[in-house]
């Protein structure tokens, strides 16, 4: 969560560091939320991110967990600008768990900028201005007569420069300013932020350095792997430790009795050995397990796509919005469409599989952990050993993707116990195998959906029941659905019940949870309501967006903004002129603060193969694009991902596990697969915001959109791979 | 099982399960960390190294194959990181993760040293099966055609190469 809202004052101290140099760490002083209910208690967290050193070098630390999404050039950006030093002179390095000096050190909700554009801002600023006041000191002139540029301090009337190397001493013994009432730059004199700046970590990245969870080593150290129950929640009844145990290389093996929690220690069977591959090969090849499969192994896909047929045909179990009479507004419709849609089961598949390094010992255990939420992490090693949760070090490492598979740490738990369990550094590895079948997934989900517009096509009514995963009071992880999500607050007669179904698979987020399948879903469905009032798809979408009502979860202007111009670039109005067979779909979608509408051009032949031509993205987060490289190649990124789970992507479960195991069955887009994406953004008077995830969304359904463009065929399940869309 | 094959020019001898991959040795035993696991299958492509100069999947290569074999791996590439590709590489920033990006670097590497002046089928084919799960695609394609310039032209510079 953001702390946006609540009460702050920020101190900056500042401290000379032994050897020379000068290191500031920013004291924040923030108010809990017990505080904003009366409570005068304060809490402090104190972060530490710029060291400069006498010969002008600046150390940034990043503070937030890299998993592709450039934060770890961005947000050290966000203090060279303001402390004003040239990027060359940065160097930037990857700071670990630290809860005392750094806040929202977590990869996940698009959050990072929202979060930290101010606070590393204020840091930025607060160093350069102790730089300043120690030159006013040194230069013996008024701090209202002194510039800084480039990691130098200017005295433009005498002529006279100061580096700042030449000032970390005297700046060491200067008082901390206040961070909350620091100056910030005017936008209009950025130097770094808007430019194109590459990724801190390319040259390890192309020269092979280790630089992932995956390439650490320690002395001394085994390779783990973890045999679990291929049943979700299954437990270990027996195994052949014996045999395992003889096999050459082989130097421990031993079962875990694991919790109940599915995304923390599971239950299952380790295997230690000098070599990686050696163990994993021991485990598929001489491990024999005996399992106890519990409940879950009566649920599968098939099953739950048949009780959401039956519970379709039933009252929701609850109601979750009723704005107007839809059942008479349906009635007095001038047309109608009505259409039952569903999702499966994702997987996330970082290419890294899941990994971690640990050392225990003397209580205490020190880890290199891939992971998106290192607080997270040092809580369920804690909780999952029994050891204070200061006794757990965590070391960050460059991740191999995230897509919020890391957000979980299940992984740490199991290799927390594995190194407690050996008493050396162990490295545990999962194979593919293991990360596809024991993932916490994006949840499948079933929507019954009926919509109506008025004799001026309109539209008037729209009823959605939809069948998820829950216990019957709350959903499962991502299961859920805002009540406030589009077209709520746009659609005078509008309401949503939901059903649910018992699940025992794991779920969790998904890069743009819910959003992910929500987008899918309505955006189609929007298209059809377009169709049924012979409607221009933009056209008609406008329509909606311009009349807003109660209670709606976004900025129409905004929205309408990135979607006439996405319509403009896209050429939108000639595409009258496509041949046939060829189409384009459109689609929007608000998300993570993120307004994103996108239009596809897919060319479908007549034997039913789809290509995709040209994608054109047209986004809003805010008045500045940070990192304009980045962002244009986070956005397609985005795109090619929703591209990626259109087109094959699905877990089936059966028999309460996993049938998809790893690439030839749950496929990624491939390059000849990948079309031209235009990304342009509009720059807006909103506060900056993220880009991790926003762009993904409205892909799927503006793909799914122009297919029904290209050949009448209206795709209202995914992924399209078990669709025909021949043609004739 | 000992066998001895050169790694980025220096011949090593490891004693190894003769089954065990080449993907295993470099990481595990030779600590040369460049080249990356992701699917174990010949899927992803982000174990790809050269052997012999040959794009090769070093996750399905029993090391008993290699023996006497050249293996180049992305540490060795070039001895400064200044081969066309890694530069272009940089230039148009291609990683997003990056962990897909030693096998990527290798495959094209292995392509433009086949064919200088590659068109788009051609490289679809030839990193067919290098998978980027955060989509880097685009920018790898421009990068394979930007570095395929880039030799043409030092080539050029050098009076026309072996004609």
């Amino acid at each position: 969560m953001t702390r946006a809202g609540l009460g702050r004052r920020e101190f900056l101290k500042v401290s000379a560091l032994a050897g020379g140099g000068l290191a500031v760490g920013s004291w924040f002083e923030f108010l809990t939320p017990s505080e904003a209910a009366g409570d005068v208690r304060r809490s402090f967290v104190a972060n530490a991110h710029v060291t400069i050193a006498p010969d002008g070098t600046v150390t940034l630390v990043a503070q937030n967990p890299e998993i592709g999404q450039g934060v770890k050039t961005m947000l050290p950006m966000l203090i060279a600008e303001e402390l004003d030093v040239a990027w060359t002179d940065v160097t930037v390095v990857q700071g670990g768990l630290d809860a005392e000096n750094f806040s929202g050190q977590f990869a996940g909700g698009s959050n990072a900028t929202p979060t930290h554009w101010l606070p590393m801002r204020r840091i930025g600023a607060a160093t350069r201005a102790v730089l300043v006041t120690a030159a006013a000191g040194m230069l013996a002139v008024p701090e209202g007569e002194l510039e800084t540029e480039a990691g130098v301090v200017h005295h433009r009337a005498s002529g006279r420069s100061v580096p700042y190397g030449d000032l970390t001493d005297a700046a060491a013994a200067l008082p901390a300013p206040d961070l909350e009432s620091v100056p910030l730059k005017d936008p209009a004199n950025f130097r770094i932020i808007g430019t194109d700046v590459p990724d801190v970590d390319n040259e390890a990245i192309v020269t092979g350095r280790p630089l992932y969870g995956i390439d650490t080593t320690r002395p001394g150290m085994l390779y783990a792997v973890f045999e679990k129950c291929p049943v979700f929640g299954g437990k270990v009844r027996s195994a052949n430790l014996d045999a395992v145990r003889a096999e050459p290389g082989i130097r421990h093996a031993f079962v875990v009795e694991g919790t109940d929690n599915l995304g923390g220690l599971n239950p299952g069977v380790a295997i230690v050995a000098d070599h990686w591959w050696v163990a994993n090969r021991v485990r598929n090849e001489v491990l024999e397990v005996e399992w106890d499969e519990g409940p879950t192994a009566s649920q599968s896909s098939a099953g739950f796509a048949a009780r959401a047929a039956e519970l379709f045909e039933q009252t929701p179990a609850g109601a979750l919005r009723d704005d107007g009479d839809v059942a008479s507004a349906l009635a007095g419709a001038a047309a109608t469409a009505m259409g039952d849609y569903s999702y499966p089961f994702l997987a996330h598949a970082p290419l890294e599989p899941q990994n971690c390094t640990a050392e225990f010992r003397d209580g205490r255990i020190e880890m290199w952990a891939p992971t998106q939420t290192p607080g997270g992490g040092r809580g369920l090693v804690a909780e999952t050993l029994g050891i204070p949760p200061e006794h757990v070090t965590i070391h960050l490492t460059r991740m191999g993707g995230g897509f919020g598979r890391r957000l979980y740490n299940d992984w740490l738990a199991e290799t927390a116990w594995i190194a407690r369990e050996v008493g050396v550094p162990v490295k545990l590895l999962w194979s593919r195998e293991d990360d596809t079948r024991h993932d916490l997934y994006r949840p499948a989900g079933f929507h019954r959906l009926e919509g109506g517009v008025d004799a001026d096509g309109r539209l008037v009514a729209w009823r959605n029941h939809f069948v998820s995963f829950g216990n019957g009071e709350r959903f499962a992880s991502s299961a859920s659905v805002r009540s406030s999500e589009f077209p709520a607050g746009f659609v005078p007669h509008f309401s949503m019940g939901a059903s649910m179904m018992p699940l025992g698979v794991p779920t969790g987020a998904l890069r743009a949870p819910g959003s992910n399948a929500l987008a899918f879903v309505y955006q189609s469905f929007l298209d059809e309501l377009a169709h049924a009032a012979g409607a221009d798809p933009v056209q008609f979408r406008l329509d909606v967006l311009a009349t807003p009502g109660e209670d709606q979860g976004l900025d129409a202007a905004r929205m309408r903004t990135v979607l006439e111009s996405v319509a403009e670039r896209s050429g939108w109005a000639r595409r009258g002129d496509l041949p046939r067979g060829t189409g384009m779909g459109v689609a929007f979608h608000y998300s993570h603060r993120g307004y994103f509408a996108e239009v596809i051009q897919a060319t479908v032949s007549r034997a039913g193969e789809l290509s995709v031509d040209q994608v054109w993205v047209v986004g809003d987060v805010g008045s500045q694009i940070i990192n304009p490289l980045n962002a244009r190649n986070n956005t397609q990124g985005g795109v090619i991902d929703a591209l990626s789970q259109a087109f094959g992507q699905e877990i089936t479960i059966e028999g309460g596990r996993a049938v998809q195991a790893n690439f030839n069955a749950f496929p990624l887009l491939k390059m000849r697969q990948a079309p031209p994406v235009d990304v342009h953004f509009v720059i807006t008077d909103n506060n900056p915001t993220g880009l991790g995830e926003p762009a993904l969304p409205p892909a799927i359904p503006a793909l799914c959109n122009a297919i029904f463009a290209a050949t009448g065929v209206r795709v209202r399940s995914l992924p399209l791979s078990n669709h025909d869309l021949s043609w004739s | 099982m000992p066998v001895s094959f050169r790694v980025n020019g220096e011949v090593v001898t490891v004693d190894v399960p003769a089954d065990m991959p080449l993907l295993w040795v470099l990481r595990d035993v030779l600590d040369l960390k460049g080249t990356k696991f992701g699917c174990g299958i010949s899927q992803c492509g982000a174990c790809t190294v050269h052997i012999d100069g040959t794009a090769t999947r070093s996750c399905r290569t029993r090391i008993e194959t290699v023996a006497d074999r050249n293996v180049t791996t992305i540490e060795g590439l070039s001895p400064d990181g200044s081969h066309p590709v890694q530069q272009v590489w940089r230039e148009l920033d291609v990683p997003q993760c990056g962990y897909c990006q030693a096998g990527q670097i290798m495959a094209a590497a292995a392509l433009l040293a086949e064919n200088p002046a590659p068109s788009d089928d051609d490289i679809d084919r030839a990193l067919d099966r290098n998978l980027c799960r955060c989509g880097t695609y685009l920018r790898i394609r421009e990068g394979i055609h930007r570095a395929a310039a880039t030799i043409t032209d030092e080539t050029a510079q050098r009076g026309g190469g072996a004609s």
